[in-house]
């Protein structure tokens, strides 16, 4: 059964592995429905967070191919109950409807929106949610003209209180101390 | 101590300190600075010019296959970078260590569509193990020592690098280290013990194991310890198209090929067997037919280097990760001491009846005619099974897999995951300077030929001893076969004329010889081996015989064919 996963990879950050991962996905014939990749708690290595609609199979499949990669540290996948994730959504309206009724303020308040920016023509506003929540503040929204809309990647964390890469980084020293 | 050189010094001097001796290569404007630093050092690199790029990169592919060491290839920018990128992708699927070094555009030239720029980066990172741009001359030791490692070890395959062309000529201070391990790169994890011994209690509770091995124990040199286990728990092994020569053909537990066009009883006992025990193979589809058909009454052990391998295509119930050697090492006592000897009858009835359908026919075939595998028996018999087997892509290269008799390891150089046509001339190049001691025979198509033929420049010009065989059936066999079985007898565009062989390599200056009927074999053969330097037999085989058996494509190993099917 098909179903939305989200991979997460540590890697290093060099030129050329996003390609490298994202062959993985290509050849397989395999959408992309979000990616996001930005440095790591540790520096220097970067953290991409990709979430497809595929089956739990295919998504083993993937992911041992994503490790496969010589630059990659680890590649994990989890389901979307595994972890707690948020995207992040702007807004950009126009000032004057905002002013001329309370209707967009009352809108704000009820999806913990919050305004990031004002000017004579146009509001910028801001909502960080999972995609359904982005989804409908914009539909709610859209009554009185959204001018732009903007939606980003996911970005995900797990709900297990151990962070996974350093205990692997501990792991990985270990075995490669032996080996020397 | 540093030293102050050149970037393209830098890189001569690398591949000198990983104990390349041989490079195989174009030049060409954006490699130039490269070659110049090549000029002064003739005594420690011989360099081969092949006669096209796709030349470089087989020959590099046949040394490294013959000699376990990894190769290097150059080409330049442009069109030369893209004409390895077939020799590229063969060596990633047969999982062959080669390094390729590829001239580029001066730094401040990429992306502008410069003379000759192509993206070879781009281009090769889905058929390269690791790939890498150097743009700044003080990277070239470290990442030049990465290029090596990381082709050579765990599961092996090919590295490119590109070069900046003012990186050639800049200066740095040089010093060069090895690489022995890379963070994000495991290529041997610790192996789990539990696996181990989970793997060897299914061993010994087996009525029928059935072991299957391919290259990974060429890999790991696993040749004694593939032997000491087979023989320890008396199990029928069997080899993939690039596992050949593991262990000797002539030893009584070797059954013979697997798949499309493997040995009969290798592909019905698959579906027979209790106990599957892969070591250091992938499962292709070419081995496995129908998937879902595939050994479903059998357990599964999977011995294997690359986790990504594992549960890939066949479910493993008894995964070992790890390098073949230390795996079997470990494995081996704790393997009881077995007999299965109605077991390997079975094995042997099976053998029988190919013998009498398939293989009588064609390896004495009585007609005064030729047939491909008779040619393959005689030069197999001629060089006392010591020589070294090349061959292209087609029918005669699943004759010689069939046929050619191997004592030793390492003596079989064949285009497998990619199946490229054109890749045995040039192979058995490389495999000649990869193996200066054995002869080298090479069986090749009248139509894979003619792809790469003007590697007869490269064989003339060096003088490389190299046995080409022509199996001239003037057709594009495989192909035709493939019509003949399933597309009605309609051979739409596989009639292939070709020039006078003889004549063509004579005007090379290569000796070389017709042979058109059966008696005259034997002593055209004969002369061929016996010949000091290169020579070339043109064979003229029957147009039309098939290889049998087979598993169609798509079809169980059970639905196996020893005949065309009547209806
Ligand atoms: C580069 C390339 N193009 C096409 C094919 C498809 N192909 C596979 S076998 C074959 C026929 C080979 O004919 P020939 O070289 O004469 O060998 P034969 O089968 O007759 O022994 C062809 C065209 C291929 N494997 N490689
Ligand atoms: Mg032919």
């Amino acid at each position: 059964m098909k179903q939305e996963y989200i991979i997460t990879a540590y890697s290093e950050n060099h030129i050329g592995l996003l390609n490298r991962i994202t062959i993985v996905f290509t050849r397989r014939k395999v959408n992309i429905e979000s990616l996001t990749v930005s440095e790591s708690a540790h520096k220097g290595i970067s953290k991409f967070t990709i979430v497809v609609i595929v089956t739990e199979e295919q998504v083993k499949k993937i992911v041992q191919q994503i490790d496969k990669q010589v630059e990659v540290l680890k590649a994990f996948y989890h389901t979307n109950d595994e972890m707690i994730y948020q995207e992040i959504a702007l807004y950009k309206v126009a000032t004057d409807d905002l002013t001329e009724s309370d209707k967009i303020e009352t809108l704000i308040r009820k999806h913990n929106a919050r305004i990031l920016e004002i000017t004579k023509e146009y509001t910028v506003i801001e909502k960080t949610g999972h995609k359904e929540d982005t989804q409908e503040f914009f539909n709610d929204l859209n009554q009185f003209r959204v001018m732009q809309f903007i939606r980003s990647g996911r970005i995900a964390i797990t709900k297990s209180p151990i962070e996974r890469l350093s205990e692997f980084l501990k792991e990985r020293d270990e075995i490669l101390s032996e080996t020397d | 101590m540093k030293q102050r050189i050149n970037g393209s010094e830098a890189i001569i001097r690398s591949i000198i300190e990983e104990g390349i001796d041989t490079i195989f290569g174009y030049p060409g404007g954006a490699i130039m600075p490269v070659y110049d630093a090549l000029y002064d050092h003739g005594e420690k690199l011989k360099h081969i010019l092949t006669r096209h790029e796709q030349g470089a990169i087989h020959a590099a592919q046949g040394y490294a296959r013959v000699s376990g060491k990894t190769s290097v290839c150059f080409a330049t920018s442009g069109p030369g970078a893209t004409n390895l990128l077939t020799g590229i992708t063969d060596a990633m699927l047969d999982s062959t260590p080669v390094v390729c070094i590829t001239g580029q555009v001066a730094s401040p030239l990429l992306g502008t569509d410069a003379f000759q720029e192509s993206d070879i980066l781009g281009m090769s990172t889905p058929v390269t193990k690791w790939n890498y741009q150097i743009t700044d001359v003080n990277e070239i030791p470290e990442v030049m020592a990465k290029a090596f490692y990381i082709a050579s070890s765990g599961r092996p395959g090919p590295v490119l690098i590109d070069l900046a062309k003012d990186v050639q000529f800049a200066m740095l201070d040089f010093e060069y280290k090895k690489c022995n391990s890379i963070r994000s790169y495991m290529p041997y994890l610790p192996i789990d013990e539990k696996q181990v011994e989970a793997a060897a209690e299914a061993i010994n509770k087996a009525k029928k194991p059935f072991l299957l091995f391919g290259q990974g124990v060429l890999f790991s040199q696993a040749e004694e310890e593939l032997k000491q286990l087979v023989e320890k728990a008396d199990i029928p092994a069997a080899w993939t198209l690039l596992g050949v020569s593991a262990l000797p053909t002539n030893h009584p537990l070797n059954v013979g090929m697997l798949g499309m066009h493997g040995n009969y009883g290798p592909n019905i006992k698959t579906n027979e067997c209790d106990l599957l025990i892969a070591v250091g193979m992938r499962f292709d589809d070419r081995v496995t037919g129908k998937v879902a058909a595939y050994a479903p009454q059998a357990k599964v052990i999977h011995i294997e280097v690359d986790p990504a391998e594992i549960n890939k295509i066949i479910p493993a119930h008894y995964p070992v990760l790890g390098d073949a050697k230390k795996v079997l090492s470990k494995l081996i006592p704790l393997v009881n001491e077995n007999k299965h000897t109605d077991w390997i009858q079975e094995f042997k009835d099976a053998y029988e009846t190919e013998f009498e359908k398939v293989i009588k026919n064609d390896i004495y075939r009585n007609n005064g005619k030729i047939s491909m595998g008779e040619v393959v028996r005689v030069a197999s018999e001629k060089t006392n099974g010591d020589a070294i087997c090349v061959t292209d892509v087609g029918q005669q290269q699943m004759f010689a897999a069939r046929y050619f008799q191997f004592k030793h390891t390492r003596s079989m150089v064949t285009s497998g995951g990619l199946g490229t046509m054109g890749f045995g001339l040039p192979a058995a190049v490389g495999a000649q300077f990869g193996r200066p001691d054995r002869t080298v025979v090479t069986f090749i198509g009248d139509g894979g030929f003619q792809m790469t033929m003007q590697e007869l420049g490269t064989i003339a010009q060096e003088n490389i001893p190299v046995k080409i065989i022509i199996l001239n059936n003037n057709f594009l066999g495989m192909v035709r076969q493939w019509q003949d079985l399933f597309f009605e007898k309609r051979y739409s565009f596989t009639n292939i004329s070709g020039p006078d062989f003889v004549k063509l390599a004579e005007a090379f200056g290569i000796p070389a010889q017709r042979v058109i009927s059966n008696s005259e074999l034997e002593g055209a053969i004969s002369e061929m081996v016996n010949h000091n330097g290169p020579y070339l037999l043109e064979v003229m085989v029957e147009k039309e015989d098939n290889v049998f058996p087979m598993v169609p494509a798509g079809a169980s190993v059970s639905d196996i064919l020893l005949e065309k099917p009547t209806t």
